[in-house]
């Protein structure tokens, strides 16, 4: 790692360090407090497009430690957060449910039913896993129908909005509050998650399995731990998503969801914390100009032109980073940094 | 039982569509160890493209086919050149992904192209109607069931007898014996996604003369790596029988719980997915697959 001209680690505690220099630090706070006082300066609009960012980078993490950091490939993402989802809109809806009791249960439930659809990993692994994995998320939203009863079925849940002592987080600001909360206190634990343990057991699978197997890491606790841990993030993000709506539909977690997490994490780059957000907000934000660019397109050529522009503008993304920049923007941004620091003297 | 023999042959007669378009994934899969998620859209596009050339031109059946198989043969060499090449030798999930990325592409390209509307050309393709006892045999079926068998006994025959087939086959051996050998591996590559492709598009046609297209047709797709999976990704003679017995299953399983769930089933549809999961922790490399064996 490329530290400013003339700053040395002297220590272990230095080296370790997230935030080395004081910038950083600097950087950091003045990063936070811009991020919590949005509310004062952009219209609800920007808003909502954010509170979706962050619940959007909440999830990816999940992902990002499941298939960026252990390898275990997962296209069944949107139908964990359908999960996590449905477990807390059914404990508020239908049960009276607090929602600050809900998410927990919610994360937790998502998680199990990661670590049950994870089972076949430990016998199978690239290209059967994505398979179980697409299983996985059409058999949780089929089962979703089914139970109409519980779940709405087709018709949907409606999901009342948390509250707090008696306050509803009914504007956008304080849902706004809620989520970037939620978002930072996540990739506080996705980045140091990796720094533990349990990452480096999730890197050594990842980077070879077998090797791993034979240096003492426990494949079976571990790769289930990953699916847990990312599952569980899942669970969060469906949870805050539906109550962010007030309601809960399976239409909400499509299967192409699951494939765009997927492709978020490839645009910001594997393995890589801060690219995951890189990867969120990027295709986040290019969905947005979608759905604006998207009627002007459809007025002008075709009606269906709006659709087939959102999904051809995915795939082609996707495309071309797989083509040009495989390691993401997380990977462009480190020769970004590594040509400033150096500047003027390129080596 | 009538009405389970009646189950069992719409399955057989589906099972073998399914073969057909599971025989595109597997031939890919053998020679350039790519696994091809859109396998499912190229039917999709054989549907629509049955749609363009037999209803819209009125073209004659034969005709239209071939030129359905002529677009196919465009679209695969595009593909491989465009968008796989560069990816030789990149991890399985970045072939993956672009396979992914791809069929995105194809169904946002179908979209644009014929609306994404259902369509139907029911009655267009020529029917043989046929009477066992008290089953009848849905006729369009019969024509599909005739079609995959003629189409796999070619394939057979090509890679068994033909030199382009053999070289495919060695391929999928060792790649690196067949370029010593002398023969251009990127042929070859570029050769299993047409075939794919004109295997996916014939299936398409015949799947749009039962049932109609639109662009969900593409989930077929999916239903045809329960086959795969089950009949060992790189078997071909394990994915014809595996069709057949996901095909029957299916329409058993479907015809007999279907009326015991609530929401009124649609266990059809889930019911691949049930498939995978019990064969990937059961038998991971399906029933004629080769077992990977590792080293560090």
């Amino acid at each position: 790692m490329g530290l400013p001209s003339g700053t040395f680690n002297q220590s272990y505690a230095q080296d370790m360090a997230i935030f080395r220099t004081k910038t950083h630090w600097v950087m950091l706070i003045a990063f936070l407090i811009f991020l919590f006082t949005c509310p004062l300066y952009f219209s609800d609009r920007i808003l909502t497009i954010m509170t979706v960012i962050g619940i959007t980078v909440i999830s990816v993490h999940g992902l990002g430690i499941l298939t960026g950091y252990c390898n275990q490939i997962s296209i069944g993402h949107a139908g964990f957060m359908a999960v996590g989802a449905y477990t807390s809109g059914i404990l508020t809806a239908t049960l009276g449910w607090s929602f600050w009791a809900a998410l927990p249960c919610a994360a937790l439930m998502a998680g199990l039913v990661g670590i049950l659809f994870g089972l076949p990993s430990l016998k199978i692994k690239g290209f059967y896993l994505i398979m179980a994995t697409i299983a996985a998320h059409f058999i949780i939203i089929w089962f979703i129908l089914q139970f109409q009863n519980l779940t709405g079925g087709g018709n949907g849940l409606s999901v009342p909005r948390p509250e707090i002592g008696g306050f509803v987080l009914k504007s956008k600001a304080s849902y706004f509050y809620l989520v970037m909360t939620i978002a930072c206190l996540a990739t506080f634990f996705a980045k140091n998650l990796v720094r533990t343990r349990a990452g480096r057991a999730f890197i050594a699978i990842r980077d070879n399995e077998l090797a791993a197997e034979v240096m003492g890491v426990n494949l079976w606790a571990y790769k289930l731990l990953a699916f847990f841990i990312g599952c569980v993030f899942a669970g969060v993000a469906g949870s805050l998503l539906v109550h962010y709506v007030a309601f809960a539909t399976v239409d909400q977690f499509p299967f192409m969801n699951s494939v765009w997490y997927l492709g978020m994490l490839i645009v910001g780059g594997m393995g890589s914390t801060v690219g995951v957000i890189f990867g969120a907000v990027s295709l986040k934000l290019l969905d947005e100009l979608v759905t604006i660019v998207g009627p002007i397109l459809s007025a002008a050529v075709a009606p269906q032109a709006a659709a087939s522009l959102s999904l051809i503008m995915r795939g082609l993304v996707i495309i071309i980073f797989l083509i040009f920049e495989p390691r993401g923007l997380a990977h462009r941004w480190q020769m970004v940094k590594a040509y400033y620091r150096l500047w003027p003297f390129s080596h | 039982m009538t009405f389970f023999l009646q189950l069992v042959i719409s399955g057989f007669a589906l099972g073998m569509v399914y073969a057909l378009i599971a025989l595109g994934f597997v031939i890919i899969l053998k020679c350039s160890k790519a696994f091809n998620i859109a396998q499912g859209h190229f039917v999709m596009i054989g549907g629509y493209l049955g749609f363009t050339f037999l209803v819209t031109f009125h073209l004659p059946v034969w005709v239209s086919l071939l030129a359905a198989i002529a677009v196919a043969i465009i679209m695969g060499l595009l593909i491989e050149r465009l968008t796989l090449r560069p990816l030789v030798g990149q991890p399985v999930l970045a072939v993956i992904m672009m396979t992914i990325a791809l069929a995105t592409v194809l169904e946002g390209l179908a979209t644009l192209i014929w609306g994404g509307e259902y369509k139907s050309y029911h009655g267009v393709l020529p029917t043989i109607t046929l009477k066992l006892g008290e089953l009848s045999i849905p006729p369009e079926a019969l024509i599909g069931v005739m079609v995959s068998i003629v189409v796999v006994v070619i394939l057979m025959l090509f890679f068994r007898y033909t030199r382009s087939g053999l070289a495919m086959m060695a391929t999928a051996e060792d790649e690196q014996v067949v370029q010593s050998a002398g023969i251009k591996v990127t042929t070859v590559y570029a050769l299993s996604w047409v075939i794919a492709c004109i295997v996916g598009v014939i299936g398409g046609i015949i799947l749009g003369g039962v049932s109609g297209v639109m662009v969900s047709m593409s989930n077929v797709g999916l239903k045809a790596f329960a086959v795969v999976l089950l009949g060992g990704v790189n078997s071909i003679g394990g994915a014809i029988i595996a069709g057949i017995i996901v095909g029957v299953l299916e329409n058993v399983a479907a015809g007999y719980l279907d009326p015991l769930l609530p929401a009124g089933g649609g266990l059809a549809n889930v019911f691949p997915f049930i498939v995978i999961i019990i064969v990937l922790i059961f038998k991971p490399y399906g029933l004629f697959g080769l077992a990977e064996i590792e080293r560090i």
